[in-house]
């Protein structure tokens, strides 16, 4: 009974036994059932012919495939960029306590989010049936809205204003997030409003803002595929040219595809790289995988050497 | 509309008090939080602001460096009304600029430090000077890392905030306000948000400054410490200041039954 009460010493267990681990059957069962409806899987795809991979390998480097790729890429970088841009601009002008500025702001997002984004791309796309000369109200000073509103400018206006609605709303959300507390001492310190909000405030909001805006980055990749609808020659339209004329549809479809996954792939190490550096300040860290992969390594090589 | 205020023609006689209200009026609403304070604070002085919660100290605190703009009455700091500048005998409203550069003369400390948590330590002491006063940023990292020792802080120079204690954090705050070389500290209940055994700490800075010289307005419910360091103590209650005298007198031998009450209460 007495002995039942005392306190373990955890040194002096330790030595006294052997610590034998739990199982986790369970976690290892799901594991083996999750690794054969994988081979059953990939043996499925790869043998059946239909899938085309030889056709997908023959293609997926093709040079009109590429620069396909490289104008999604373009698409995606620069409507990203525009979007963002003048989503601080929404953002600072919803939080305004003027409430014309503030209801311009509303209007905007309301309407950009209101209406799906491929009738905006055929809406500027087809612009010039609206206003078939484009003035600044200087006389003589007009432009052909049919050869000003290329495609291409077409798609950024209508992929960038698009965003910018639901990028602003991420920015509102991540000024919201910092305390007000940080103004506060920003200007008892005797900083502008401008320089607060650059200085302190959107610093600190990118916090939260980041993590959302990698996925409406992944989501522009794949959203730049509308525009295949208007001409543009991106990644999916270039497909669609090569199987237009050779009939072999799926397999440049997965090419498509895979390009898509891949740039995805790399979008996503992007995001969490970027999410740490925003994090900085903050307590406790977790390792990256590379820093978590180096300290195995170094495990393994001490324990081997001993 | 912000009433404007006149001018005194007491104010361009005898030596400025450094901070000088009278008949400060503030609402919120319908909310009278500020029902006329009379107040002035000499060069060098330190006054403590006691009071129960709601009392309205930190309104009038942030009314002093134009946090937070008065409904009535009038308000100097130095030679200047707060939020308007004179010109002969019109008073010109200040524009946001100008309202930033005023703050510069005057430094806050907040209850909850609101350090600036994506800097280090030194970022946030060197920010204002380098991007408001636009000193040489050499110049600011020696003055800084000068009151950083003096606050004894010197080694968390390159720390980041949020890895300090509270009480490190406020030191920080109050060197970070000082850096600014300021002619008058606010400080809104600096101690109220720290674990006990880290007050001493922060007090023992202020009370450094104080003996330095540095005129004070301090919100606090430190009673000893107003005793101690504090020249005078005005006592907030509803909005009004109900007894105002040396620090001693007040604490010790208050003359409204309020003050009274109050006192027994947070002793
Ligand atoms: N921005 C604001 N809007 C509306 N009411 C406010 C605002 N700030 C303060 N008040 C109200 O004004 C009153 C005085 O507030 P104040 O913060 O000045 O009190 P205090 O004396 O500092 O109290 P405490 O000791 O709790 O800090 C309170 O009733 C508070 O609710
Ligand atoms: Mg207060």
């Amino acid at each position: 009974m007495s002995t039942l009460a005392e306190p373990l010493d955890v040194a002096d267990v330790a030595t006294q036994f052997t610590v034998v681990r739990r199982r986790h059957t369970g976690r290892w069962l799901a594991a083996v059932v999750v690794a054969v409806l994988g081979v059953v899987v990939a043996q499925n795809v790869l043998s059946n012919s239909r899938f085309g991979w030889d056709v997908v390998g023959q293609y997926i480097s093709d040079a009109s495939i590429i620069r396909g790729l490289g104008t999604t890429l373009f698409l995606t970088v620069v409507c990203m960029a525009i979007g963002t841009a003048l989503a601080v601009l929404l953002a600072v002008m919803r939080l305004s306590s003027n409430p014309v500025v503030n209801g311009a702001a509303f209007v905007y997002v309301s309407f950009f989010r209101g209406t799906p984004v491929l009738v905006q791309l055929l809406f500027w796309f087809n612009l010039a049936a609206l206003y078939p000369v484009i003035s600044f109200g200087i006389p003589g000073v007009h432009l052909d809205a049919n050869t000003l509103i290329t495609p291409m400018l077409a798609a950024i206006m209508g992929l960038a204003l698009n965003e910018a609605a639901y990028m602003s709303e991420i920015v509102r959300a991540g000024i919201l997030s910092v305390e007000w507390g940080q103004s506060d001492a920003a200007s008892a310190l005797g900083l502008t409003k401008g320089q607060t909000m650059r200085r302190i405030v959107l610093p600190q909001a990118m916090r939260v803002i980041v993590p959302p805006t990698g996925n409406e980055t992944i989501g522009m990749l794949k959203t730049t595929a509308l525009v295949s609808v208007i001409a543009v020659p991106e990644l999916l339209f270039s497909s669609q040219v090569i199987y237009a004329r050779n009939y072999e549809t799926i397999p440049l479809l997965i090419v498509a595809s895979l390009w898509y996954l891949a740039v995805t792939a790399v979008l996503g190490v992007g995001q969490y790289y970027i999410e740490r550096h925003f994090a900085r300040g903050n307590r406790n860290l977790p390792p990256t995988p590379i820093q978590r992969l180096r300290t195995f390594a170094r495990a393994i090589t001490t324990r081997s050497t001993r | 509309m912000t009433a404007v205020p006149t001018l005194s023609p007491a104010a361009s006689t005898t030596t400025r008090p450094m901070v000088r209200a009278e008949q400060v009026r503030k609402s919120y609403g319908p909310l009278e939080v500020l029902q006329g304070i009379d107040l002035e604070i000499a060069t060098g002085e330190v006054v403590c602001l006691i009071g129960p919660s709601g009392s309205g100290k930190s309104t009038f605190l942030r009314c002093v460096n134009h946090l937070e703009t008065i409904d009535a009455g009038r308000l100097w700091v130095g030679d200047e009304i707060v939020g308007y500048r004179q010109r002969g005998t019109k008073l010109h409203e200040l524009s946001d600029r100008e309202v930033c550069r005023r703050r510069t003369d005057i430094g806050m400390v907040f209850q909850h430090f609101n350090l600036f948590p994506h800097m280090t330590v030194l970022q946030n002491l060197m920010l204002a000077p380098v991007t408001v006063l636009k000193e040489d940023k050499e110049v600011v990292r020696a003055r800084a890392l000068a009151l950083l020792e003096r606050v004894g802080l010197a080694a968390k120079a390159d720390a980041y905030p949020r890895s300090l204690s509270g009480g490190q954090q406020q030191r920080v705050a109050i060197a970070r306000a000082l850096t600014m070389q300021p002619k008058l500290m606010l400080f809104d209940e600096p101690t109220s948000a720290l674990d006990p055994e880290l007050v001493g700490d922060v007090l023992a800075v202020m009370k450094d400054l104080a003996q330095s010289g540095m005129t004070m307005l301090v919100v606090t419910h430190e009673i000893g410490f107003a005793r101690d360091v504090a020249d005078r103590v005005a006592f907030f209650d509803g909005g009004r200041i109900v007894e105002c005298g040396p620090a001693a007198q007040v604490v010790t031998d208050p003359r409204h039954e309020r003050t009274r009450e109050f006192l027994a209460a947070v002793r």
